[in-house]
């Protein structure tokens, strides 16, 4: 076979895993930008949070990062919960949200990335699973099971979201308060309630996305500003909360900067998700499955 | 005071700060100093587009660093005198800002938000490839041995990186007074009113961020003969994106006086506790003020002063 065409379909191979993770980091932020217009630039951050938790874990008690993300999520919501209301009370309810509301998430993500500076310096860290070594090849195709696994979990995830969003009551009440905030409190439902619900979510999916990270590449804790562009890029171009949307996107950027990787060299990616970024806000900002 | 008599005041502090600056004679003191000077310039230019707009630039780390590369290639190339670098980094940046608002400005200003953070990481992308100018390795920049008028070079940073503080602040009040600024006070408080009053909005917003990009711009050109050792990690540094928003906020945003507090208090402060605690450490206080900040005090060290004479003389009202 063809030495380029190998290359080719191996790029493709990986873009499409790469991508279902790029999806379980993304849809928090389609969540909390794209349903509840809050701009939680700091979710990177929370990433890396629940990539070092994962770590700790995983050295001292040998525990898989992906289960250990799984069992804390319950406390990264609560973390969420709790991180909307001091929003929504400084902010949100005095309509102040637009300029205070950003410098407050980018406040956040640089107190986040410091104090995990001062805790963990600038090492490199790594975790260990069965899976992160080995590789399925048939012939000149590849699968490295590092990135298959986050990719099954990851698409598990995604696809539990969007259950939850169609087929629940509380789902239901989150896809409306992105719709209609002042017809839902009609109903007799209170925002509030279901905004800190749905920012606890978000909050909780970046956890377990932090144990894939952690699974995919070694981090340290500056490596969260990587994903601000990426997270954003995939939001938008899927189209404002649309939860399938966001899939589709983050193949797309998965298979892209796997592209620009293979036939260009690592060091152009993180270019990528910026560029596909400013092509939607200029060509079709309601992105590809937008309202 | 109108401008003109304004920027005479202006330099004349500047020059005032300069002659105390000589007086003591440190190195040490001028190289603090530089750094104040440099903050005063890029909140001054941040505040112009997030103060009296209402827009948030996130990339200010973007500008400065692409300002502080016009000056390398520059001097790799042609090699002109720094005052001549300064307006040509301003202008490149200004395009920048001109390009970037076009691009963004026209959909809600959070895009604009995102897009600035991001154009910060690509342009950090775009230099760590550019072997040219170093790469990731940085390129060294050799200063001239000696200026005329000025005992040492650096005394010479020191004096122009006033000079420039002094016209950025004129700048900044002038716009603040100007039509200009009560238009882009108009947008910042409610863009479709304005618009339907007929103000020219998407005009004056890329007015205002081909201003503060010019100004960013200027702040970063004498950077590598500051420092005569440039890698992208330190010219990308994202504490400038931090620092730029954290002291108009920590100051307060409506007026020209409230960047010009918050960069001299923070910038103080980080220099004193770069020294005696870490660097690191002294981040870490920027964010926690700037969060305090918004949370508590919205409208900065101005709002609260205001806020402290407002009942004052509603006190002396009742009383009389």
């Amino acid at each position: 076979m063809d030495v380029t065409l190998n290359l080719l379909i191996n790029a493709i191979v990986a873009g499409i895993l790469l991508g279902g993770f790029y999806a379980a980091v993304s849809i928090g932020i389609s969540i909390s930008f794209g349903m509840l217009d809050i701009v939680n630039i700091a979710h990177p951050t929370f990433i890396i949070l629940g990539s070092f938790i994962a770590y700790i874990v995983n050295l001292h008690m040998g525990v898989d990062p992906i289960l250990v993300t799984f069992l804390l999520s319950p406390a990264f919501f609560a973390l969420g919960v709790g991180m909307y209301s001091w929003y929504y009370v400084a902010f949100e309810r005095r309509g102040r949200e637009a300029l205070s509301g950003l410098a407050f998430f980018f406040g956040i993500l640089f107190i986040g990335e410091v104090a995990l500076l001062l805790v963990f310096g600038v090492d490199y860290r790594t975790v260990n699973a069965p899976y992160i070594g080995p590789t399925l090849e048939w012939g000149a195709f590849n699968l490295p099971l590092r990135l298959f696994v986050p990719f099954l979990v990851s698409v598990g995830m995604v696809i539990a979201v969007q259950l939850f969003m169609t087929r629940t009551f509380t789902g239901r009440c989150i896809l409306a308060v992105s719709q209609n905030q002042m017809a839902l409190q009609l109903m007799g439902a209170n925002p509030q309630r279901i905004k800190a619900i749905a920012f606890g979510l978000s909050i909780a999916t970046a956890a377990v996305a932090g144990a894939f990270l952690i699974i995919i590449q070694p981090i340290e804790p500056s490596i969260g500003r990587e994903y601000i562009g990426r997270v954003f890029a995939v939001c938008v171009l899927g189209g404002m909360g649309s939860i399938p949307g966001t899939l589709l996107a983050a193949i797309i950027l998965g298979v892209a900067e796997s592209f620009t990787a293979t036939f260009y060299g690592p060091s152009w990616a993180p270019a990528v998700s910026f560029g596909i970024l400013l092509l939607t806000l200029a060509i079709r900002p309601a992105g590809l499955l937008g309202r | 005071m109108a401008p003109l008599p304004f920027l005479g005041v202006s330099l004349a502090s500047a020059a005032a700060v300069y002659g105390a600056g000589i007086a003591v004679g440190n190195e040490y003191l001028y190289f603090a100093s530089y750094t104040v000077a440099q903050y005063i310039v890029l909140a001054t230019a941040w505040n112009i587009l997030g103060g009296y707009t209402g827009y948030v630039n996130f990339g200010t780390a973007g500008f400065f660093a692409v300002g502080a590369y016009t000056s390398v290639v520059l001097h790799k190339t042609v090699n002109l005198p720094l005052l001549i670098m300064i307006p040509v980094g301003g202008l490149v940046c200004a395009v920048l800002g001109l390009a970037m608002g076009y691009l963004t400005l026209r959909l809600r200003g959070v895009f604009f938000a995102i897009a600035t953070l991001a154009m910060a990481i690509v342009l950090h992308t775009l230099v760590v490839n550019w072997s040219f100018v170093g790469g990731a390795r940085g390129a060294y920049i050799i200063r001239p041995r000696e200026v005329m008028f000025f005992a040492s070079y650096s005394e010479y940073l020191f004096a122009v990186m006033l000079l420039l503080a002094a016209l950025a602040v004129a700048i900044a009040r002038w716009v603040e007074r100007s039509r200009l600024g009560r238009g882009l006070a108009a947008i910042r408080d409610d863009e479709i009113a304005a618009e339907c009053s007929g103000v020219p909005t998407l005009k004056l917003k890329l007015v205002a961020t081909t201003l503060s990009g010019f100004l960013m711009g200027i702040a970063g050109a004498p950077f590598p003969y500051y420092v005569s050792y440039v890698d992208p990690a330190g010219a990308f540094n994202l504490a400038y994106g931090v620092n730029s928003i954290a002291m108009p906020l920590i100051g307060g945003m409506s007026s020209w006086v409230g960047p010009l507090i918050g960069a001299l208090l923070l910038g103080t402060l980080q220099q004193v506790a770069t020294v005696t605690i870490s660097s690191a450490a002294n981040l870490l206080l920027v964010g926690v003020l700037l969060v305090v900040f918004v949370t508590v005090a919205p409208n900065g060290i101005v709002g609260l002063l205001q806020k402290v004479r407002g009942q004052s003389g509603a006190r002396k009202k009742q009383n009389g």
